[in-house]
């Protein structure tokens, strides 16, 4: 009897997280269905779910017509600049982790502070600093000031204090340079680590776009999601144009979530409530 | 652990990183908000003018930024409690499921808050166009009158906040979930010997144990509210009426569009000190409630 209460109401729970997880998801399935419709199917009032006529035009149009290529190119660069970023964020968290130095709890409270200054407050003085340096309209100005990132250095410390010292020293007595050290024993431990922070560093790469928006002026440092906000702007009707640039934003970043969900999901779990 | 030198040259780059872009940026917001920079002072420094409280005095008074400030605390007043409620209802939920499917659901409820910003804009612009759109297409199926979504100045500021509040579940989902399965099994099987039901047990025991992870979520998400930016921002752009503008949306506007550099930091300190006074109460009503 109380077997089958039970059953009963997995069921129940079962069916509304479905219906939930169908409306969540639905913006997502209409996006998509949507970049494949022709325009006319699009601006006709009895809209359809699949397209009655499958095309690749809105794609197209993209590549050939709308500087995706360009702006596709800028993004892949910003993403690879922001690895380099995570590379300096786990040095600086091998060092608070692992070393005992002058000023080390000083130096990382500041850290840590940096973390509750809002965005807003920043933002125009980064900007002014940018502009005296002559690195507006840059891509180095684009990538410099969200190269490093306090959570980041916080989440490799936690993670690094766990390696035994032991092992470190063992290396040292075999004659490995600091440095060497950290390329070759640190970084191979911390893979778990490496993995998550990879990902969302990746991830908020591909979807910057506020600073690029600023600090570009020229089409040539476009990124995509900057390139899709023109869109929107200047293409504002058409809306399988902007399915199909939105399209292309999402579903990479969806694909690659989905095969790594497994390490950010649980990524939460190790180092947030450590 | 004698080699001095090493751990400042790994620390080195993020130091300066960190100083340049965060630290010294707080200096130069303060030292401008009492200027009155704008492009031609930036060109030419000797055009700055030292101009006292006159930007703070001048913004308080500033209609626009008055109605940011109502529009921010309709935000936050209405986002904070329905992404908590939110969350942890789809974090009990997916728990409560014993299949392997229900983990498929962390996923589905967690995809949005990784979606690019511009291409959700882009999409639910298109789901809230009044003729072409899919909401009121669904309305009009089941004869309901159509819904001005981004037009009527109340119903944008909903719009909005039913964007939100999508991109946001996700995370703090997880959170809540991380949460409950720390809590020991021991306590629902003393509880169920004692005849507790699921609800006792769901109000007596994960509730009161989930109040820190309730508590973190709060706290962030009422920082993540004052600062609402981007969805206005490329929504709305802060219309009809400045209706859905926010504070952080009115900075940008002040520094950005109109280079008021001066009074823009102004505005941005005023948010910043309220961010602190409303954490600080917020930590403090917390501290009188715990007693375990």
């Amino acid at each position: 009897m109380k077997e089958s209460t039970d059953r009963y109401q997995q069921w129940i729970v079962g069916i509304i997280l479905t219906v939930a997880g169908i409306l969540v998801a639905l913006p997502f399935i209409w996006m998509v269905f949507s970049s494949f419709k022709p325009e006319s199917e699009i601006s006709s009032l009895v809209p359809t779910l699949f397209p009655k006529q499958f095309t690749l035009e809105n794609f197209q149009n993209l590549f050939e017509n709308m500087n995706f290529g360009l702006y596709l190119k800028n993004t892949i660069i910003i993403v690879l600049c922001s690895f380099v970023g995570l590379f300096l964020n786990a040095m600086a968290g091998y060092a608070f982790a692992k070393y005992q130095f002058k000023g080390k709890d000083k130096l990382f409270y500041l850290i840590l502070a940096t973390m509750m200054i809002p965005g807003q407050v920043t933002m125009i003085p980064v900007y002014l600093i940018l502009n005296k340096m002559h690195l507006t309209n840059t891509m180095a100005g684009i990538v410099l000031p969200g190269l490093v990132g306090a959570f980041s250095i916080f989440l490799f410390r936690q993670f690094m204090t766990t390696i035994p010292d032991e092992l470190l020293e063992a290396a040292r007595l075999d004659g490995a340079s600091e440095l060497r050290l950290f390329m070759q024993v640190v970084l191979p431990i911390s893979r778990p680590i490496l993995a998550v922070q990879g990902i969302l560093t990746f991830i908020a790469g591909w979807n910057s776009f506020l600073w690029p928006l600023i600090i570009a002026n020229d089409e040539n440092l476009y990124t995509l999601s900057v390139g899709l906000s023109l869109l929107k702007g200047q293409y504002g009707g058409n809306y399988a144009l902007q399915m199909a640039g939105s399209t292309f934003m999402v579903v990479p970043i969806v694909i690659i979530f989905i095969i790594f969900q497994k390490h950010i999901i649980d990524g939460y779990t190790i180092s947030g409530m450590k | 652990m004698k080699k001095s030198k090493t751990p400042y040259f790994f620390i080195a780059p993020t130091i300066i990183l960190l100083s340049v872009f965060s630290i010294l940026p707080i200096v130069v917001a303060l030292i401008i908000s009492f200027t009155d920079i704008n492009l031609t002072g930036l060109a030419d420094y000797s055009q700055i003018n030292f101009i006292g409280f006159d930007n703070y005095k001048e913004v308080i008074k500033d209609p626009i930024f008055l109605k940011s400030i109502l529009n921010t605390l309709f935000y936050v007043i209405f986002g904070v409690p329905f992404v908590i409620i939110l969350s942890l209802a789809v974090a009990l939920l997916i728990n409560f499921g014993n299949a392997r499917i229900f983990k498929a659901f962390r996923v589905i409820f967690y995809m949005p808050s990784i979606t690019n910003v511009v291409a959700v804009a882009v999409v639910w612009s298109y789901l809230y166009n009044p003729q072409l759109g899919l909401f009121n297409y669904l309305l009009k199926l089941v004869h309901l009158p159509s819904v001005p979504w981004l037009q009527d100045p109340i119903m944008a500021k909903i719009s909005l906040i039913a964007l939100a509040l999508w991109r946001a579940i996700g995370v703090n989902m997880i959170i809540f979930l991380a949460a409950i399965q720390g809590i020991p099994k021991t306590y629902y099987e003393a509880a169920q010997l004692d005849g507790a039901n699921g609800w006792k047990q769901l109000t007596k025991i994960t509730i009161p144990l989930l109040r820190y992870a309730i508590f973190f979520v709060s706290i962030t998400t009422m920082i993540g509210w004052l600062q609402f930016f981007e969805e206005p921002f490329v929504m709305t752009n802060g219309g009809p009426l400045d209706s859905t503008t926010s504070v952080a949306l009115f900075i940008y506007h002040n520094g950005f569009q109109l280079s008021n550099f001066g009074y823009a930091a102004a505005g941005s300190f005023i948010l910043f000190i309220a961010i602190i006074i409303i954490t600080l109460v917020q930590f403090k009503f917390q501290n009188k409630n715990v007693d375990y």
